[in-house]
């Protein structure tokens, strides 16, 4: 009888015991995650994060706002009539730590890139009410207030480079920083806008404004794969 | 049936026989402190989630400050609730429980006591670096890679005690309790390492060194395994113990514990990707997610009728046993989570049901019903035996039985009403084949009174764990046994 081999062999046995349950956890996530390291990745397009997007992707993480927005555009037909073409593996490729998301209070910003005026994303971040009438998003206004530390950055920088991003040993990280900065201030200044380019805000504009714009320009805007109805995948490109 | 099955009958075929004059010097001040944190985190994690609920349905309770913003707080609420809340009930049920079952006190008390203090000290580090935006930004696993090698050594640190009393068991036999607690160490060790392998940037931050899909796929993995093994497989380990113990029945089938323990082990981890359908993630990955989901059902609802059944003859101690309710409760939203999850990991529901307040839903019938309410039944079992003194008041722990009943259900009809109506609304195309809801914000206000609904039924299970806690405080700083106040509920006789 199996229960009585049970009773008596594995459970006087803590070590064999152990053994079995370590085996029986291990398949799965090995079948699974295995193959994940050997898939071919085509970045063809798909741009690394400048310093400055690295600075503003570090402030995305540390506000949070994977908690409320998803990065994940599913081949659905609402989906993709509303955020623009589905979510492609080679998009992450440059994401550390992955930011999908699991829940959208606000609404998914895979391809939130070039979307809205820089002028817009500033006067969101400060009062979400002002440009949308009925928001819960917390008023970010620390943003414009607190400074990016360019050593802070640069050492963002060596650990992606250490992880294999292709970063120019040379890069000089603060004035890449600073000129990327300038352009967004430049560009906010004809909106009326004046704010300084160290702030953390510009930072995190450059992020939001690089997101999603390669895949659009690689795969287009979604507007075409019109044919598919509801809840089923829309067609391949 | 099988008697051996019983924790409170001796197996058979267990080892050299334990005479009762030779009782064991149990551990029960680890015990104890385990019971305290429990409930301190316990109400903590809990006002921080109500205080969340309150943000959404309300924004100005953001306070404008970033460190109570939603964003950098709902990470806190999390961890509190698992790590803190239902970690500390874990160690405080498995000390209880293992020395018993094994009739050994635990290997060393040192390891009881860093594992103790240890525990704390991450739970307070948690809970200042995470207001404070110190984050590894991957859900459930927030905290920053020196708190995690903090986890790491004081995780180990238990296994080792765990392992150590196994090795000097006085007895042999290793009941099904123990299988449920070993599968929890061991996965949960393999679990956080894997998926916090980071390159740090400075003491503060570090990046995974996974990327993109590769990232999101053992981070699911990791999160729906901590629900496996942390919420689920250790919590049945305290059903096999504690409910045939308060029910004074053996467990209903041995074969059955047997079967859906293996069962339960090796089938959670398939599941992970079921949380990335519709992702760029491979679309066979995605498959044995769902089908492996699927399946699921069978051992999890296995542990459910092995629980249910064991009260076959004694369902009539419900209505006096606070013990009993608790678990019973905590059983059947177990039953009912483990039907809706696979549900919810076929493609076609999970079109409807992702990035919605469904899944919020969903793991708050699973965090509330089961783990919660089995941790009150665990803790209204052992405050009285543990202190020594009759359960300050029955009456009491009945309210708060049906204070947080009423709240799951008020909390948890409101989030799938709300789910339902957003992901709806998502989908909604008008006659042109046009978005319905263009302005996302519209899918929003929507929401608005299902929130402060939720708000309401949150604060009533608040309140039900704040009345626990002066139950238990009043209980351990009461009159002890020797007084004729005892009631039956709170009798010792488990030393037998």
């Amino acid at each position: 009888m199996a229960d009585s081999w049970h009773r008596r062999t594995l459970e006087h046995r803590s070590a064999l015991f152990a053994a079995l349950t370590t085996a029986a956890i291990s398949i799965g996530g090995m079948v699974e995650i295995a193959p994940m390291f050997s898939m071919p990745i085509d970045t063809t397009g798909i741009s690394n994060y400048t310093p400055l997007q690295v600075a503003g992707r570090d402030i995305y993480v540390r506000e949070g706002c994977y908690n409320c927005h998803s990065q994940m555009i599913r081949p659905l037909r609402s989906e993709t009539l509303r955020y623009g073409t589905w979510s492609r593996a080679e998009e992450y490729a440059w994401d550390r730590p992955f930011q999908l998301g699991s829940r959208r209070i606000g609404p998914d910003l895979m391809r939130v890139g070039g979307k809205y005026p820089n002028a817009w994303h500033f006067e969101h971040l400060r009062d979400p009410r002002s440009t949308s009438p009925g928001s819960i998003m917390p008023s970010y206004h620390w943003l414009i207030d607190d400074k990016v530390d360019p050593a802070d950055i640069t050492a963002s920088i060596n650990a992606l480079r250490r992880l294999g991003a292709p970063y120019p040993a040379d890069l000089d990280v603060a004035a890449s920083m600073h000129a990327d900065a300038q352009v967004i201030v430049d560009n906010l200044a004809t909106a009326k806008v004046t704010v300084e380019p160290d702030r953390e805000v510009i930072a995190l504009i450059a992020y939001l404004q690089h997101l999603g714009v390669d895949g659009r320009k690689k795969w287009g805007d979604g507007t075409t794969a019109d044919a598919a109805p509801v809840g089923t995948p829309a067609e391949a490109p | 049936m099988d008697p051996a099955t019983s924790p409170s009958s001796p197996s058979p075929v267990a080892g050299p026989a334990i005479t009762p004059t030779s009782p064991v010097n149990y551990d029960d001040e680890s015990v104890k402190k385990f019971i305290i944190a429990t409930l301190v985190w316990g109400i903590v994690g809990m006002l921080v989630g109500v205080w969340l609920a309150l943000e959404l349905a309300w924004w100005p309770a953001n306070l404008g400050t970033p460190y109570l913003s939603f964003g950098r707080l709902r990470p806190l609420h999390t961890n509190a609730v698992i790590f803190a809340f239902t970690g500390n009930a874990l160690f405080a049920g498995i000390y209880y429980s293992m020395q018993r079952l094994l009739k050994t006190r635990m290997w060393s008390d040192k390891l009881s006591a860093f594992h103790f203090w240890g525990w704390q000290a991450i739970i307070v580090s948690a809970a200042v670096t995470l207001p404070m935006g110190m984050t590894e930004g991957k859900e459930y696993a927030e905290l920053i890679w020196p708190i995690d090698l903090a986890i790491a050594v004081v995780w180990l640190a238990f296994a080792a005690n765990f392992f150590g009393t196994i090795a000097i068991r006085k007895v042999q036999h290793l009941y099904v309790a123990i299988w449920f607690y070993m599968s929890m160490v061991i996965t949960i060790t393999v679990l956080h390492v894997v998926n916090n392998l980071a390159m740090p940037a400075t003491f503060t931050r570090s990046y995974p060194i996974y990327a993109g899909m590769t990232d999101a796929l053992v981070q699911w993995w990791y999160g729906h395994n901590a629900v496996g093994f942390l919420l689920t497989t250790p919590i049945l380990g305290l059903m096999y113990y504690f409910l045939p113990k308060a029910a004074n029945k053996p467990v209903y089938s041995y074969r059955l514990s047997i079967i859906h323990f293996w069962a339960l082990v090796f089938m959670y981890i398939w599941a992970g990707p079921h949380h990335l359908l519709y992702s760029a993630l491979p679309d066979w990955a995605q498959t044995l997610g769902m089908v492996f989901s699927v399946a699921l059902i069978a051992p999890s609802w296995g542990g459910m009728l092995n629980g249910l059944l064991t009260l076959r003859g004694a369902w009539d101690k419900l209505r006096t046993d606070p013990v009993l309710k608790f678990f019973v409760s905590g059983i059947t939203f177990y039953g009912m989570s483990t039907f809706e999850g696979p549900m919810m990991s076929i493609r076609g529901v999970n079109a409807l049901s992702h990035f919605t307040d469904w899944t919020i839903a969903h793991v708050h019938a699973g965090a509330l019903g089961w783990v919660g309410m089995s941790i009150f039944g665990m803790l209204y079992y052992t405050v009285p035996r543990v202190w020594n003194r009759p359960l300050h008041s029955v009456s009491m722990a009945t309210t708060h039985f049906w204070l947080a009943s009423t709240g799951i259900v008020l909390y948890i009809v409101a989030m799938w009403s709300a789910g339902v109506t957003q992901g709806l609304m998502w989908r909604a195309l008008d006659a042109n084949g046009l978005l319905q809801y263009p302005n996302f914000i519209d899918t929003v206000t929507t929401l608005n009174p299902f929130y402060w609904i939720r708000l309401v039924g949150g604060s009533m299970y608040l309140v039900g764990t704040i009345l626990c806690a002066w139950n238990v405080f009043r209980t351990a700083t009461g009159p002890s046994l020797s007084s004729p106040a005892g009631h039956p509920a709170a009798t010792p006789h488990l030393e037998a």
